[in-house]
């Protein structure tokens, strides 16, 4: 099991990870705006995170923590 | 070893900075300040220290910097031309509250000008040794011994006021041999430099040296507060040497090389009776206004004397208030006034009397 | 679960003022990450350049010094020649280091100087709102390039790593991207590379970081990376221009 922990007023809504993620289970939530004015991004299928943290790597603002 | 030895004026200010605790130098080559320099070469390697030959005297100032912010003692040294360079190193020094020593054996300006003395960057140093709301202190000295003293004493105001300190020599006293006495000197700071650069060693929270600050208020602030500062120095700090003022009628303000000059065509003056004073800044910044100014009692003119076409001589007015008349004399282009043209000069102001 | 990615310790908690997807912050990353495994972050000096990383000053952990435009290089080389067991870095972009401070690169990297530099290149001046820098791409539309930068006026990019590989004082130099995982993973073993060459004294160590600016570039985050991709690589090749380390190690 692996989770992803995006802080979300820290996120810009650049969507680097959105194309990272092998799993394509990321995407900038459209019905929520950060503290920033931002869409942040957001984990759509949690289930199928393997962890890889390939989302974390090409965030530019440390935004995201991933467990395994 | 404060036994007197005969010493060139420039190898004299390396070893008096070297005695001062200075164990960093970053140098370029430039007429007519070289053999400071050179002599840093010769010594530094040999006492653990750093002598440096940049590849510009601007990469030389930002290499002070660099030292400075890490807590050490450091210094430079060019001539007018070179001096130019580093004003903007100079700048963000005075923004960044770093001490340094930055000596300028001043050549005849402006352009590539000659290497003849000259007294043209006065200023450049007490005005705007770079850009924005700052001061350096300024240090004159007019023999070999005072580039001694002045040394060590500007390595030590500029620790204790965390702020650039120039010395403004010239090519004439740089490149003269003299009898000196240069003492221990102080062999080091010692003033704390929490706010160094130096590695937090996991003890404290990282220190930033910065002049940056894009808030305005912000930056206002922290000049301000500068200004305070400067305000203490202009208080404690200015420094000048009068000579037969006590009773003088013509008073002559010069200092460095040309203050050498004035001071035998006074005591000519005063054999043909006379009554001429001399008063030679030592600080330039801050300026002696107070010692000029009491001077003005019962002074009835003065004159300013400077290898140059003529910049002290507002300093010299806005100190007395142009409560008397100030006349200039000054040779300029590398040339060095003789006594007897000074003399010249105090006799008009005089003629008025005779 | 544990955790297998995170914020490294030698960043700070100060959010940066980068754009949105402007790679500076990877970078950043990636030199705090290096600090953190080499547990160096006590003993390090970094120099901020000018130009939009100028306030990395607010974001790394360690002591840092803002220098004026250019001259970083100079500036930790007084503190070098200081403080020699510390570890020094710069952290410059294209104008900083390939315009005005190119005396300071070049002799820094011509003294040996004992130095780590980070040389972010995204062919553009960022802070200052997009004009051409020295490392824009020919036909390369900036600010001050509107019609495409035209080589017969306004010259030629520079190839840093190729140009100071060609200085015996330079220990390791290299360029990397941070364009894709697999190459910001690789960057990152660049960095820390150049980082242990500082510490072993082998000299002047610089990583060439080919790095995106969306927001004067005028492209998306997503498409910068393509677009560096596309135009940047293909003219600015990735790999070791020089590793002394490895010569010494036959």
């Amino acid at each position: 099991m692996a989770k992803v922990i995006i802080d979300e007023n820290t996120c810009k809504g650049c969507e680097l990870c959105t194309t990272a993620c092998p799993k394509h289970i990321i995407s900038l939530a459209k019905d929520n705006i950060n503290l920033k004015g931002y869409h942040p991004a957001s984990v759509t299928d949690p289930d199928k995170c393997i962890g890889c943290a390939a989302c974390a790597i090409m965030c530019p603002d440390c935004a995201i923590t991933v467990e395994r | 070893m404060s036994e007197r030895v005969l010493m060139k004026g420039n190898e004299a200010l390396a070893e008096a900075a070297i005695r001062a605790g200075c164990r960093h130098f970053f140098g370029y080559p430039i007429t007519p300040q070289t053999e400071l320099a050179a002599y840093m070469s010769k010594v530094m390697p040999k006492i653990g220290g750093t002598y440096l030959q940049a590849e510009s005297e601007i990469a030389a100032v930002n290499m002070v910097l660099g030292a400075a912010s890490a807590g050490v003692r450091a210094m430079t040294s060019s001539s007018s031309p070179g001096i130019s360079l580093k004003t903007e190193g100079i700048s963000y020094m005075a923004g960044s509250d770093l001490p340094a020593v930055i000596i300028n054996v001043q050549r005849g300006g402006p352009g590539l000008g000659g290497i003849q003395p000259s007294q043209a960057d006065y200023w450049q140093a007490t005005k705007a040794p770079g850009h924005g709301d700052l001061h350096v202190l300024v240090f004159a000295p007019s023999s070999v011994q005072e580039m001694v003293d002045l040394v060590g004493h500007a390595f030590d105001k500029a620790d204790e006021y965390r702020m650039p300190a120039m010395i403004l020599a010239d090519g004439m006293l740089g490149q003269m041999m003299e009898p000196v006495a240069i003492g221990e000197g102080s062999g080091g700071s010692n003033v704390e430099k929490p706010w160094a650069a130096n590695g937090h060693k996991g003890g404290r929270k990282h220190n930033i040296v910065n002049s940056l600050y894009l808030q305005a208020a912000d930056l206002e602030r922290l000049v301000k507060e500068r200004f305070e500062r400067y305000a203490v120095i202009e208080e404690k700090e200015a420094m000048s040497e009068s000579y037969m003022t006590e009773d003088a009628e013509y008073i002559v303000v010069a200092y460095g090389a040309s203050a050498r000059v004035a001071k035998a065509a006074v005591r000519e003056a005063r054999s043909q009776g006379i009554k001429a004073g001399l008063i030679r800044p030592i600080t330039l910044w801050p300026f002696p206004k107070k010692a000029i100014k009491d001077a003005a009692e019962n002074a009835k003119a003065f004159l300013c004397v400077e290898m140059s076409m003529g910049q002290m001589i507002d300093d010299v007015k806005l100190a007395i208030e142009c409560s008397r008349p100030v006349e200039f004399f000054g040779r300029t282009g590398g040339i060095i006034p003789t006594p007897a043209e000074v003399l010249e000069n105090i006799k008009k102001l005089a003629g008025g009397d005779k | 679960m544990a955790i297998v990615f995170q914020k490294p310790k030698a960043l700070t908690d100060v959010p940066t003022h980068y754009c949105p997807g402007c790679t500076h912050g990877i970078i950043h990353r990636l030199v705090a990450e290096c600090l953190d495994e080499l547990g160096i972050e006590g003993k390090t000096v970094g120099v901020a350049p000018v130009g939009c990383a100028v306030m990395a000053y607010n974001y790394f952990g360690c002591d840092m010094i803002q220098a004026p435009h250019g001259r970083a290089p100079a500036i930790a080389t007084g503190v070098k020649r200081s403080l020699p067991d510390n570890v020094v870095f710069t952290y410059q972009g294209d104008g900083d280091l390939a315009a005005i401070g190119t005396a300071e690169t070049v002799h820094s990297a011509t003294r040996g100087e004992n130095i780590t530099v980070i040389f972010v290149n995204n062919a553009i001046y960022g802070m200052t709102g997009g004009q051409m820098a020295p490392t824009s791409l020919p036909n390369q539309v900036t600010q001050t390039t509107p019609y495409g930068r035209d080589v017969k006026t306004a010259g030629y990019p520079v190839r840093v790593c190729e140009m100071l590989s060609t200085l015996d004082g330079t220990a390791y130099a290299e360029r990397v991207s941070v364009d894709c995982v697999k190459n910001v993973m690789k960057a990152k073993k660049a960095i820390k590379k150049a980082f242990e060459t500082q510490i072993a004294g082998k000299g002047f160590s610089i990583v060439e970081v080919v790095s995106a600016c969306p927001t004067n570039w005028g492209l998306s985050p997503v498409e910068a990376l393509d677009w560096l991709r596309a135009n940047m690589l293909p003219y600015y090749p990735l790999g070791v221009y020089k590793d002394k380390t490895e010569e010494e190690a036959e």
